[in-house]
């Protein structure tokens, strides 16, 4: 019997996403208009009279009723133009692709990082079950999430860059007095390793450590827990014992047939914790001042603006979407029960 | 296996940057000493001074990178500031001028030897372009009409270095309005090729653009990162400015940035809490500078239209109820001058001036008692959380204080930057803000908050007194010293009295530098001069 194609799955998943993304265009557009406060008074700023604000209105197009605007911002979005923002006086699609790399970056590496400790610890905990190892690993994990990401992100900097200075400047993603490389990917590790340049590549990653070791930190609870608690149960399964009874090699066996097993809900939890690290990482993105999709929308909001908030829930969704899609494949190759059917 | 390479590569990755550092601090010696490096929370958000919506930033990277017609003085204050000096004037791109005998016009000369950043040469008809540019969109407009520059017809070529300035009606406030940001000199050619038939002003093309000839241009900008700009080496209008380059980066988080203050590996900040500069003054590595904000107060408003504030018995018995003092220790860190405790007759007629209240409860519930509220009332208190840290601790020392008086208050915090707009709208009762006008004249400041005739949107009061109306119309008129004196004293009078706002400081500007940075000048705009600043 011959497997499905995922593509077709893929094909379908996508499909099936498009009244979703319209609903978020619609719900977003009414959502940013029922935020309180007047964006004319904000942007006219300290004017003599009101009829200046009406003319800062009528320049803003927020004069026209709300169908006209909404026709004019859909009009605008089939041809891929998310607007401009007027806090920045930028594109709002340009700031966008330059900034989701940024948070990629940060996300993919904290999650690495992440999983690199949660899960090998959860594995520990999950074969000594009460013991000392496993109290510990409670114990620190807990405390990584209980404690404000910002916090864990000063107390780092305090630490290691304000007391020690082994760390660099929390001044972002590259230090004022170097040029950062040509932008090919917008991910600045892999732009200096494509210039060839390992000195800034080396400025990149220890800029990159302080922002991702906080939010590995924060990552580390969910994931080691999920990892323990799916693991005691498959270890405490039957085909394990079976493999164990007939001689498996135990390094193979845990490493091997239980953890693929256990991995399930791990990479679930994985990518629930990935989609919200994208764009809900307002706090180390602002304590490290790294430029991404978060803090842009934060910024947004605060202000008023409009159409980077509107792009960056859409952005969001198609994104959340996409990981989602990624996840259930990732399934499949984990699992091979489960069959892309619908 | 798994499990060995993961924790091989995570070391790595933890090692890197104790490897990096070396790198980056070499880069770093070999342009400090020219560099001046400066953090701030928010850049601009635009680079046309005359843009719409444009931020507080956008005014200070703009001041340097055009030029005016003219400049303010600098004078020392007593504490040995150093502040501009809104009575004198001094020549920026033009060398000279001349106010015509009968006043009714203002005739400059350009310097010769001006050019813009392109090498073009600065032309009478850069200045009309730019004035006319002012006067034709809403957002410099409002600022241009303070000074009664209304229409490009006002703004006469008389030849290629001279220009005229017709004034409509008189006022004093003309000649300065010329002084400010939004009467930069663009390069009008190089503006008119971006132009289109739709935007003939090339408002798109200059908010990203840097189209002047100041003291610095424009290295480059990156929004929220970082802003790079590069003295201009043939600049004529000023004497030349110390700092070779300018790096401005954008780090939102205060604490980062006093860290990198303290580190040394940032020059300067001026917009960090005012518990940090007490901090760093005692710590004794930095400079730490408050000037106070020129013409400003943070007040407490109370909207003389809604009931029970409509009452002046009322206000009154709140301007003496504030714990003026534990706001001021505690809440501001004694970052401003006290603007509370005053001599119970006006002292002069100098702006702001501490008013004759004082913590006073008794004087208030007898106050109270007489509007017949000695029974209290429910009342709430609003303020910007954009400026929570200040406000917040503000607005629990009132509530406790009123309580007191059984006010009841309950405390309304507003989304970051939208008290502004609310007060515009009239919605609040009670509310914590501060005010502030860039021109140092008590009299314009009285036309924008207290003008009942105007009821602009500053006037969140809704506060209305004809004779309050008809002194700001005498002093803004007027060239006779004794009946401008008068006038003050007028309206001064009836604030204090009325009370629609209860000032608490006048705050500072606050700056803190590290040791060989000097030459700070405080500006009207409460943004930062690159110009005069040194390296000692």
């Amino acid at each position: 019997m011959a497997r499905p194609s995922p593509w077709r799955y893929v094909g379908r998943r996508i499909l099936s996403a498009l009244p979703v993304l319209a609903g978020v265009v619609v719900i977003t557009f009414v959502l940013t208009r029922m935020l309180p406060g007047d964006p004319a008074l904000y942007y006219a700023g300290q004017v003599d009279s009101f009829q200046a604000v009406e003319e800062v209105r009528h320049r803003m197009g927020l004069d026209r009723p709300l169908p006209v605007q909404f026709v004019a911002y859909v009009g605008d979005l089939l041809h891929g133009d998310l607007g401009q923002s007027l806090s920045t006086g930028q594109s709002v699609g340009r700031e966008i692709v330059q900034r989701l790399p940024a948070s990629f970056e940060l996300m993919a590496v904290a999650l690495a990082v992440g999983m690199a400790l949660a899960i090998p610890l959860g594995v520990a905990a999950a074969t000594r079950p009460g013991s000392l190892l496993d109290h510990a690993c409670r114990v620190t994990g807990t405390a990584g999430v209980s404690l404000p990401t910002f916090f864990t992100g000063l107390v780092l900097i305090y630490v290691l860059y304000y007391l020690l200075g082994i760390a660099p400047a929390p001044v972002g993603r590259f230090p004022s007095f170097m040029r950062p490389p040509p932008s090919v990917t917008g991910l600045l590790t892999v732009d200096c390793l494509l210039a060839g340049d390992f000195g800034k590549f080396r400025v990149a990653c220890a800029q990159l450590a302080l922002p991702a070791l906080t939010m590995a930190i924060f990552t580390l609870a969910p994931l080691m827990r999920m990892t323990r608690a799916s693991m005691l149960g498959v270890l405490s399964s039957e085909f394990v014992r079976q493999a164990r009874a007939n001689g498996m090699p135990w390094p193979r066996l845990l490493f091997g047939t239980a953890l693929r097993n256990a991995m399930l809900p791990v990479v679930t939890t994985m990518g629930m914790i990935a989609s919200s690290m994208l764009g809900a990482n307002v706090l180390v993105e602002r304590v490290f001042a790294w430029p991404g999709v978060g803090s842009y929308a934060l910024d947004a909001m605060v202000s008023l603006d409009y159409a980077p908030l509107q792009g960056f829930v859409l952005t969001m969704s198609v994104l959340y979407v996409l990981i989602n899609l990624l996840i259930d494949v990732l399934y499949g190759i984990i699992d091979p029960r489960v069959r892309f059917e619908a | 296996m798994h499990r060995r390479d993961l924790l091989r590569a995570s070391g790595l990755a933890l090692a890197a940057p104790a490897l990096a550092v070396s790198g980056a601090r070499h880069a770093w010696a070999q342009s400090r000493e020219d560099t001046l490096l400066v953090v701030v929370e928010v850049g601009q958000n635009s680079l046309d001074p005359q843009g719409l919506g444009v931020n507080q930033a956008t005014l200070g990277v703009t001041w340097n990178i055009y030029d005016r017609l003219i400049g303010f003085g600098v004078k020392t204050l007593p504490d040995g500031n150093r502040t501009f000096d809104f009575d004198h004037l001094v020549p920026e791109l033009a060398e000279s001028w001349q106010v015509a005998s009968d006043g009714a016009s203002v005739t400059f000369r350009l310097r010769p030897d001006a050019m813009f950043h392109d090498g073009s040469k600065v032309t009478a008809a850069d200045v009309k372009w730019s004035l006319d540019r002012a006067v034709s969109n809403p957002g410099p407009a409002s600022q241009m009409r303070a000074g009664a520059l209304e229409k490009p017809e006002q703004f006469v070529i008389v030849d290629e270095r001279t220009i005229r300035v017709d004034f409509i009606t008189r006022s004093k406030l003309s000649l300065p309005d010329l002084a400010v940001i939004q009467p930069s000199v663009f390069n009008s050619e190089l503006c008119k090729k971006h132009a289109t038939a739709d935007d003939p002003w090339a408002l798109n093309w200059v908010k990203t653009n840097a189209a002047g000839g100041g003291a610095y241009t424009l290295e480059s900008w990156t929004p929220r990162q970082e802003t790079i700009l590069t003295r201009n080496e043939a600049w004529v209008s000023g004497k030349k400015p110390t700092f070779q380059r300018i790096v401005i980066r954008e780090i939102p988080s205060a604490g980062s940035r006093r860290a990198l203050l303290q580190r040394g590996d940032a020059d300067l900040s001026f917009d960090l809490p005012p518990r940090d500069y007490v901090d760093l003054a005692k710590d004794g590595r930095l400079k730490v500078l408050g000037v106070p904000a020129t013409n400003t107060f943070q007040y407490v408003g109370m909207n003389t239209r809604k009931p029970p504030f409509d009452d002046v018995l009322v206000r009154q018995a709140v301007a003496w109820a504030l714990p003026y003092q534990e706001i001021f220790d505690t809440a501001l860190q004694q970052r401003g001058r006290k603007l509370f405790g005053g001599p119970s007759a006006l002292a002069g007629t100098a702006w702001p001036q501490p008013f004759p209240y004082a913590t006073d409860p008794d004087r208030a519930k007898a106050l109270l008692a007489q509007a017949g509220k000695a029974d209290g009332f429910d009342t709430t208190l609003a303020f910007d959380l954009g400026t929570a840290s200040i406000d917040e601790p503000v607005a629990l020392f009132i509530q406790e204080a009123l309580a007191a008086l059984k006010i009841r208050v309950a405390i309304n915090k507003l989304p970051p930057g939208q008290l502004r707009g609310s007060i515009g709208r009239r919605e609040q009762p009670f509310y914590l803000f501060s005010f502030g006008a860039w021109f140092d004249s008590p009299e314009y400041f009285f036309f924008l908050l207290y003008d009942g005739k105007l009821d602009g949107p500053s006037n969140g009061a809704s506060y209305a007194n004809p004779e309050v109306d008809a002194a700001i119309d005498t002093a803004r008129a007027t060239t006779d010293p004794a009946t401008y004196d008068a006038a003050l004293r007028a309206m001064m009078t009836a604030a204090m009295r009325d009370v629609p706002y209860v000032p608490i400081v006048q705050p500072f500007v606050n700056v803190a530098m590290r040791k060989d940075v000097g030459g700070f000048v405080n500006m009207f705009h409460r943004q930062l001069d690159y110009r005069p600043l040194t390296r000692v």
